[in-house]
């Protein structure tokens, strides 16, 4: 469909936040359609964007922006989102607006409900009108059926995985009629790669419908899969913008970043010698929904990094957040032969151990506050760090410079981009926000952290700064380690040992040395059953 | 072990039913009052009380918690019975008169009310108790000093001897009963005022009815997530707004109702304690801040109005005294109020550990786009 004019172009849009450039002078067209994949490094500007885009309040508030958007083009100018969905631009958030009491259908059509006339209608208007319930479900099921995946229509919210939410959302944006362009910004950042897939699948089948697609995403490879075109942003600049075809995942991760990315260089395992049994953990349960672990048992030793793998829903999740107190567990954990209860997150801290969650939003950061504050904050609450006594230990005040230091250091070491240790959390993009996340519990210096999938949503770049900073913590302050990722790649890079888990129990521990094949027999299951069938022969 | 975790579930979520229970109960023997009389109670207080404590569902339903702001509604329903006597219309014509005269003044009412609780979101309850001191201030300057002075009063029966303002006292002989005896029936001993029950029955339907229209659904958005909701275009603001005039004219019609049943009013405080006991009701009912039904109201109208009956002659047959009852009653009627807020507080923050657990299990997530909002 070439031959038709751009729906949309962006026109040599600038933005600055109080004087720090984000964007300059982009452009780029999109047709109807069209999958454009948008990639760049954390802080590099797509949100803003799209923000842009979309009309967000914030972009205003903070001094606008220079530059023209138009569509079929004509200039737009939004001052509210409601205007931007008015001419047709749809957005997924990465934090879901959806009423979590409510249905999925209800969700769909939240506002735009079905309705038969009453007899007030005359009097108090359209509000009168009685909801048309069968009708609302057939236009939600439609609309899932657009999506090409299987959804619950009457399923509340609140009890859906993930990636349900994400399909209701998206679902939702597809029902308005007028929607011609839909924006996505890291949908997949919290899917796991076979709901991932299915997402991509979705996208096409919308495409095919018409409606151009704007699609960010930290998964180079899912870009490549699914986009017509890419664009590049790099410092705010676009400095790429081609079709798909023909370009890998490693030209777009140059570009990304201005250099060629190796590919990983830590080497892990190098056959240490570590010190006493550090942790113990006999039969643990967690009661973590799609997450459940049934019965696992390992121990770590000082020093060591031990890396938890395994397919999606498999339990390896459950494992830290078990341990650390937030999901129902049983069995028993030690921490230096000393038993640490199992319901209680704050005596798992006041042990040594901390935790980095796979959700950064529930256990999150204090938005409205400082950076320096947000590092510091679990250390001061459990450790009283960077408290100063003053009037004889009277009173105890923040050590500003204490804190400003470590940020400082944080932000040097995991190259998180700020303009200061005392911007607030909620300016930083959100892959810088994660980097937070990381130092928060660097910064209590635990005997024992757990890290559950550090590099989610963390660009191509920056990926090896977080597993380098795991590295030398673990060798320059001997921390012992236990990290959980779905990346396999990752867990072979650092770790000295690497756990399987399969139906919620460990398939079996690997050197990071060991062959591919192995790993996948592991996670097959097929290992397992091979077991099964021996013993039942 | 679940089955013992339900079980604790079940008696937290129903704490305040089950120990008005109890007490009910165990107040009854010593009471020495016959079942037959108690029931005879009952009956008459369903019929007096249940209009004004439905008037408090749809701002629960709304979000917006309990609607201490229905005392606005009160005084509107007064001040129509104040001039349906003015004007001599009795019978259920002068019911219907001050209901037609209380509407837009409850309207009215409503609507500043809405007002206020929109810049107070989050803190609607007490908002509303204040916003009810301040225009009983505005009542009682209308009615003690303007009428008879500036607005004319046609009967000098209901004026004080001075010449203005109204008695402190009125006698609502006119209009005494006549909705609960517009259609009585006598059924083995007891008496049912039927028409009073088809009243509150079109309004339990109306009720119903109401929650599948679009204006319901949207309520209901509001009070679930208020931001989801504007973000979808839901006139948030408005419809909160709705919400309250709604449950202000209910309460103005229910206020008539009570009214006309007690045969008297108490010009200058008939209202001080409408909602205060609707709310009171409606809690031991086993509604919550956020969550509420029509059997709430109907439970918890009975359950409240027995101990009521009963607790004067126990105390009285107890400890020689029916103020004890009385204190009692007064005494149960704030511990309710407070109790169910406590233990809501409380549930509430347990629910929030679940829902976070919820959201644990469901995100497995990036950070929030900070100021995405
Ligand atoms: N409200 C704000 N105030 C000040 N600076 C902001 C604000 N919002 C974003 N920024 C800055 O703008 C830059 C670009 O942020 P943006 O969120 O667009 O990045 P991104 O490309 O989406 O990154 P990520 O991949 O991490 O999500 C960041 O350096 C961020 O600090
Ligand atoms: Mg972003």
């Amino acid at each position: 469909m070439g031959q038709q004019g751009p729906i949309l172009s962006v026109e040599h849009v600038s933005k600055e936040f109080y004087g720090n450039v984000v964007l300059n002078d982009v452009c780029f067209e999109l047709k109807a359609g069209e999958i454009l994949g948008l990639v760049g490094e954390n802080g590099a500007g797509k949100t803003t964007l799209m923000r842009i885009l979309f009309g967000m309040p914030v972009i205003a508030e903070t001094g606008g922006y220079k530059g023209r958007i138009c569509l079929d083009g004509q200039e737009v100018r939004f001052s509210s989102p409601f205007d931007a969905l008015d001419s047709g631009i749809g957005m997924v958030h990465q934090e879901f607006s959806l009423i979590p009491g409510f249905t999925t259908t209800e969700n769909i059509v939240l506002n735009r409900e079905s309705m038969r006339p009453s007899i007030l209608n005359d009097v108090f208007g359209d509000r009168m009108s009685v909801l048309d319930r069968p009708d609302m479900r057939k236009r939600a099921e439609a609309a899932i059926a657009k999506l090409g995946v299987k959804l619950d229509p009457d399923l509340l919210i609140s009890e859906m995985p993930v990636g349900h939410k994400q399909f209701t959302e998206i679902a939702r944006e597809i029902t308005r009629t007028k929607t011609r362009i839909l924006v996505l910004d890291e949908p997949t950042a919290v899917l796991t790669e076979s709901e991932a897939e299915v997402l991509l699948a979705a996208l096409r089948n919308i495409a095919k419908l018409g409606i151009a697609i704007i699609f960010i995403s930290h998964r180079l490879r899912e870009v490549v899969d699914v986009a017509d075109r890419v664009v590049v942003l790099r410092d705010g600049l676009a400095i790429k913008d081609l079709p798909v075809a023909g370009v890998s995942v490693r030209d777009i991760a140059s570009w990304m970043v201005g250099r060629t990315v190796a590919a990983d260089a830590v080497a892990g395992g190098e056959g240490r010698e570590f010190g006493d049994e550090l942790l113990k953990v006999e039969g643990l349960w967690v009661d973590m929904p799609g997450e459940t672990v049934r019965d696992v048992s390992f121990s770590v030793r000082k020093g060591e990094i031990l890396g938890f793998g395994g397919l999606a829903g498999q339990g390896k999740l459950g494992i830290p957040n078990g341990i650390m107190g937030l999901y129902p567990a049983g069995g028993s954990v030690g921490l230096r032969g000393k038993g640490v209860p199992l319901d209680s997150p704050r005596a798992a801290l006041e042990a040594g151990m901390a935790f980095v969650s796979e959700d950064r939003r529930g256990v999150g950061l204090l938005l409205d506050e400082s950076l320096d504050w947000n590092i510091a904050f679990t250390a001061m609450q459990v450790q009283g760090a960077y408290l100063r006594p003053i009037l004889g230990g009277l009173f105890k005040i923040r050590d500003e410079a204490g804190m400003r230091k470590l940020t400082e250091e944080y932000v040097g070491a995991l190259d998180i981009k700020c303009t200061s240790p005392k911007q607030k959390a909620k300016e930083l993009s959100g892959g810088n926000q994660q980097k937070i996340c990381l130092a928060k519990a660097f910064a209590v210096k635990p005997d024992l952290l757990f890290v559950s999938e550090p590099t989610r949503g963390i660009d191509v770049g920056a990926k090896k700064l977080v597993l380098d900073t795991l590295h030398r913590y673990n060798r320059e302050y001997g921390t012992t380690i236990v990290m959980v990722s779905s990346e396999l790649e990752e867990l072979r890079a650092i770790c000295d040992r690497i756990a399987i888990v399969d139906e919620g129990r460990i398939a079996g521990i690997l050197p990071p040395t060991a062959e591919l094949p192995e790993f996948g027999l592991l996670m097959s299951g097929l290992a397992a059953r091979n077991a099964r069938e021996a013993v039942n022969a | 072990m679940s089955g013992k975790k339900s079980l604790g579930r079940f008696l937290t979520e129903n704490a305040v039913v089950i120990l008005f229970l109890l007490i009910t109960i165990a107040a009854i023997p010593s009471s020495g009052l016959s079942i037959q009389y108690i029931l005879q109670e009952m009956i008459t207080r369903l019929g007096r009380n249940t209009f004004l404590v439905l008037a408090l569902i749809l701002p629960i339903y709304a979000g917006m918690g309990l609607n201490f702001g229905m005392t606005l509604g009160a005084m509107s329903g007064q001040l129509g019975l104040i001039l349906a006597i003015n004007f001599n219309v009795g019978g259920v014509e002068g019911l219907a008169f001050a209901a037609l005269l209380g509407t837009p003044v409850s309207v009215l009412m409503g609507y500043i009310c809405g007002s206020v609780l929109n810049k107070a979101k989050g803190r609607e309850m007490v908002t509303g108790y204040m916003l009810a001191f301040f225009i009983n201030g505005i009542y009682q300057l209308v009615i003690l000093y303007m009428m008879g002075a500036i607005f004319p009063i046609r009967s000098p029966a209901i004026l004080l001897s001075r010449g203005y303002g109204i008695r402190n006292t009125l006698n609502l002989e006119g209009v005494r009963q006549s909705l609960d005896n517009l259609l009585m029936l006598r059924l083995g001993g007891y008496a049912l005022p039927l028409a009073t029950f088809i009243v509150i029955a079109v309004l339990c339907a109306f009720v119903i009815w109401f929650k599948k229209t679009k204006l319901g659904q949207d309520m209901r958005a509001v009070g679930h997530d208020m931001t989801v909701a504007e973000s979808a275009g839901v006139p948030v603001d408005r419809t909160r707004i709705i919400a309250i005039i709604i449950s202000t004219v209910l309460a103005c019609y229910g206020q008539i109702i009570f009214l006309q049943n007690m045969g008297n009013m108490a010009t200058y405080n008939a209202h001080d304690q409408t909602s205060f006991f609707a709310v009171a009701a409606i809690l031991v009912g086993g509604a919550s801040v956020k969550k509420a039904s029509i059997p709430n109201v109907f439970i918890g109208v009975i359950l409240l109005h027995v101990l009521f009956v009963v607790t004067p002659r126990a105390g009285q047959n107890l400890f020689g005294s029916a103020m004890i009852g009385e204190y009692f009653r007064q005494f149960i009627g704030y511990g309710v109020i407070a109790l169910s807020l406590v233990l809501y507080a409380w549930r509430a923050r347990k629910d929030a550990l679940r829902a976070r657990e919820g959201l644990r299990r469901a995100s497995i997530a990036a950070a929030p786009e900070g100021a995405a909002k």
